[in-house]
């Protein structure tokens, strides 16, 4: 019993840490129906921010710093790549992937020769060290951040969707591009600041990694696969979709991969996505459109 | 909103015969004669990237499928091949040797079949068209396209690499499948072989070019054309979407195990390294340089990015991985149409300046329209 209660508590875990990454992502392919490849990237960027800001911050205070810092810098990151390169390339979501593909490459590389192909390690402050023990269940201070994190991030994006003007414009632009346009709203301010706070995000998760393991060049990769699964299978710009998605796939992955090995887990989760996808190919939560699908 | 279809033109069919007999030519006779042994087998190795890509270029040029996972069908095959080779290392009886290091002593049950010849050979093909039309079976029936489905590929070829490695005692784990010795009988060291090899895989090459050129050219390959730029529109015209997407999916799968399969023998090894998302996707930009839209342009373009990274990749390992994503950048964000593209534009260039009637203004606003990729 408590063993299954550990491995409960393991998969919420990992769905928090998907649903950090997939909530940027969420948006930027629901709204602007971009594939956003170097969302990776923006991660390990947040990442590399909290090692660099360990030095002149100290153990005790420099995460909570890095937070806002690394949310900015991503978001930063996010803006000039909407700017350059994906603006362009708007009607193409599939060129998109691509494009951002190639970008990811060279962020990874400017990664490698900025900080060394080895990875660092970000020092934990003394208040994440250790953890609570619940029925049984060992519960590390570093998930638990993690989940507060997610829990603030998502109540955080909910207040702005539903009670800011900007995200009743990000919404009217999510449902219909064409018709917020006519009514006078500026579509692509609506997408640059989405796609800021999209990549910020992204960044966030990335200090929040600092404390699950080291830093690397890669360590975006890692993630990015499995955060866009969670899209597909929460649907597009849905934020109920991702929450439970992501929670669902990180409980399954863990139970499985209890249950069998990790890398038959992989394999299980996969079929089981494309099992779910034929009875609700769209997700599961569908945005309401009259256009064919 | 409309790209070419391969059998667009009515042009002398006979240029393209005879630049196809050229071509052959120069692969059959002036490659061997000029190239070293060494030099030879690493252009054996970028002909079975251009089976790949003429794999690619059909399911992804003119289907509009982007499969970010013909990594697994090309490993899927290679896989098929490995396995048959190490058998034979390991001769009767015996289990390879990784297995005894990881202490498996009896042969698998999967591994089994792969003894005879005459399972392993057609499984290199059979294997990677079943699996991809399954999947594409399930995915496409639902209507799940695009980049949903570019995702899903990209996740099989994560979860096959993932099972690569962390069954260890059945697949060679992170060293996949190599110290081949010998295959069918034939010394791999020697010279003549990997010759023989050559010949083998240019052969398959032309042979893949022809039949993805029949294919496009044949009703069939209109069709796949139109459920590119239209699938509602075939589907209220009668037809079902998903039979032709995946066969032109499945065909794409097979040729990428078939080159697998050639990979082995020449290369020597198959690891999980090479069949991974990073790989699979870089197959992808093989196609996006040549031009997707033509099928010439993806054998071109696997053989200049191979050749590319072969010379600089060593010399210069951090500026090739910069210039790799600039190649993404640059040719799908400004040329979507690739060399291919660049050709096509400066033939209507040339028409205009001859003042020929194929440039009269419909058509050049037609061409402009030509050079709009859809989505």
């Amino acid at each position: 019993m408590g063993s299954l209660l550990t491995q409960a508590f393991t998969g919420l875990g990992i769905g928090a840490t998907l649903l950090l990454i997939a909530l940027g992502l969420t948006f930027t392919f629901g709204q602007m129906n971009v594939i956003n490849m170097a969302h990776g990237e923006f991660i390990m960027a947040g990442a590399y921010t909290a090692y660099m800001l360990q030095g002149s911050f100290g153990r005790e205070t420099s995460l909570l710093v890095s937070l806002p810092v690394a949310f900015v810098i991503a978001g930063a990151l996010g803006v000039a790549l909407e700017t350059v390169l994906i603006r362009r390339m708007y009607g193409r979501p599939l060129d998109t992937l691509l494009v951002t593909w190639g970008v990811s490459l060279m962020l990874q590389q400017l990664a490698r020769d900025l900080f060394g192909a080895a990875n660092v390690q970000v020092l934990t402050p003394s208040w994440l060290v250790g953890g609570v023990h619940v029925a049984g269940v060992d519960m590390p201070y570093a998930r638990l951040f993690i989940m507060a994190l997610v829990a603030a991030a998502v109540a955080g994006i909910w207040v702005y969707m539903t009670y800011l003007p900007q995200g009743r414009r990000m919404r009217a632009v999510m449902q219909n591009r064409q018709l917020a346009a006519c009514s006078g709203i500026p579509t692509a301010r609506v997408d640059r600041r989405t796609f800021f706070i999209g990549s910020g995000l992204a960044g966030v998760a990335g200090v929040a990694l600092t404390q699950l393991g080291s830093v690397g060049p890669t360590l975006g990769t890692n993630y990015i696969v499995d955060a866009f699964l969670v899209v597909v299978v929460g649907g597009l710009g849905q934020i109920r979709g991702a929450i439970i998605a992501a929670i669902a796939l990180g409980v399954l992955d863990a139970y499985v991969e209890w249950g069998t090995s990790a890398s038959f887990a992989k394999v299980v989760v996969f079929v089981a996505i494309v099992a779910f996808l034929q009875a609700r190919p769209q997700g599961l939560f569908v945005l309401k459109t009259r256009a064919l699908t | 909103m409309k790209m070419p279809g391969a059998s667009g033109g009515a042009r002398n069919p006979w240029y393209g015969r005879i630049g196809f007999a050229l071509v052959a030519l120069g692969f059959l006779v002036l490659a061997p004669a000029t190239l070293s042994d060494f030099g030879l087998n690493l252009f054996t190795k970028y002909l079975c990237y251009a089976i790949i890509a003429v794999g690619i270029g059909l399911a992804w040029g003119q289907g509009g499928m982007l499969s970010l996972g013909q990594g697994v069908f090309f490993g899927l095959g290679g896989y098929a091949m490995g396995m048959y080779l190490k058998l034979q290392a390991a001769g009767p009886g015996k289990v390879p040797d990784f297995m005894s290091w990881s202490g498996v002593e009896k042969l698998p049950l999967l591994w089994k079949p792969f003894q005879y010849a005459w399972i392993a050979l057609p499984a290199v093909v059979v294997v990677p068209m079943a699996v991809a039309a399954g999947l594409g079976a399930m995915v496409f029936r639902r209507r799940v396209r695009g980049a949903y489905f570019a995702i899903l590929t990209q996740a099989l070829a994560a979860a096959f690499v993932i099972l690569l490695i962390g069954e260890q005692g059945y697949t060679g784990g992170t060293n996949g499948l190599t110290n081949f010795s010998q295959a069918f009988g034939l010394d791999l060291a020697d010279p003549t072989n990997q010759r023989m090899f050559y010949f083998i895989t240019a052969g398959v090459l032309g042979a893949m070019f022809l039949l993805a050129r029949q294919l496009m050219a044949s009703r069939y390959g209109r069709l796949l054309v139109a459920v590119r730029d239209g699938e509602e529109r075939v589907r209220f015209l009668g037809y079902n979407p998903t039979v032709i997407k995946v066969i032109a999916f499945s065909i794409s799968a097979g040729m990428a195990g078939l080159a697998g399969a050639l990979f082995v023998p020449v290369v020597g090894i198959i690891s999980p390294a090479l069949l991974g998302i990073v790989p699979s996707i870089e197959m992808v930009i093989l196609v996006a340089l040549g031009g997707r839209s033509s099928l010439v342009g993806p054998v071109i373009g696997a053989l200049a990015v191979n050749y590319a990274k072969t010379s600089l990749s060593n010399r210069f390992p951090s500026g090739w991985l910069y210039l790799e994503g600039l190649l993404f950048v640059v040719v799908i964000g400004f040329a979507p149409m690739g060399l291919a593209g660049l050709v096509g534009y400066g033939r209507s260039a040339l028409d205009r300046l001859r003042g020929s009637p194929g440039a009269s203004p419909a058509d050049e606003a037609k061409r402009l329209e030509d050079e709009v990729v859809p989505a």
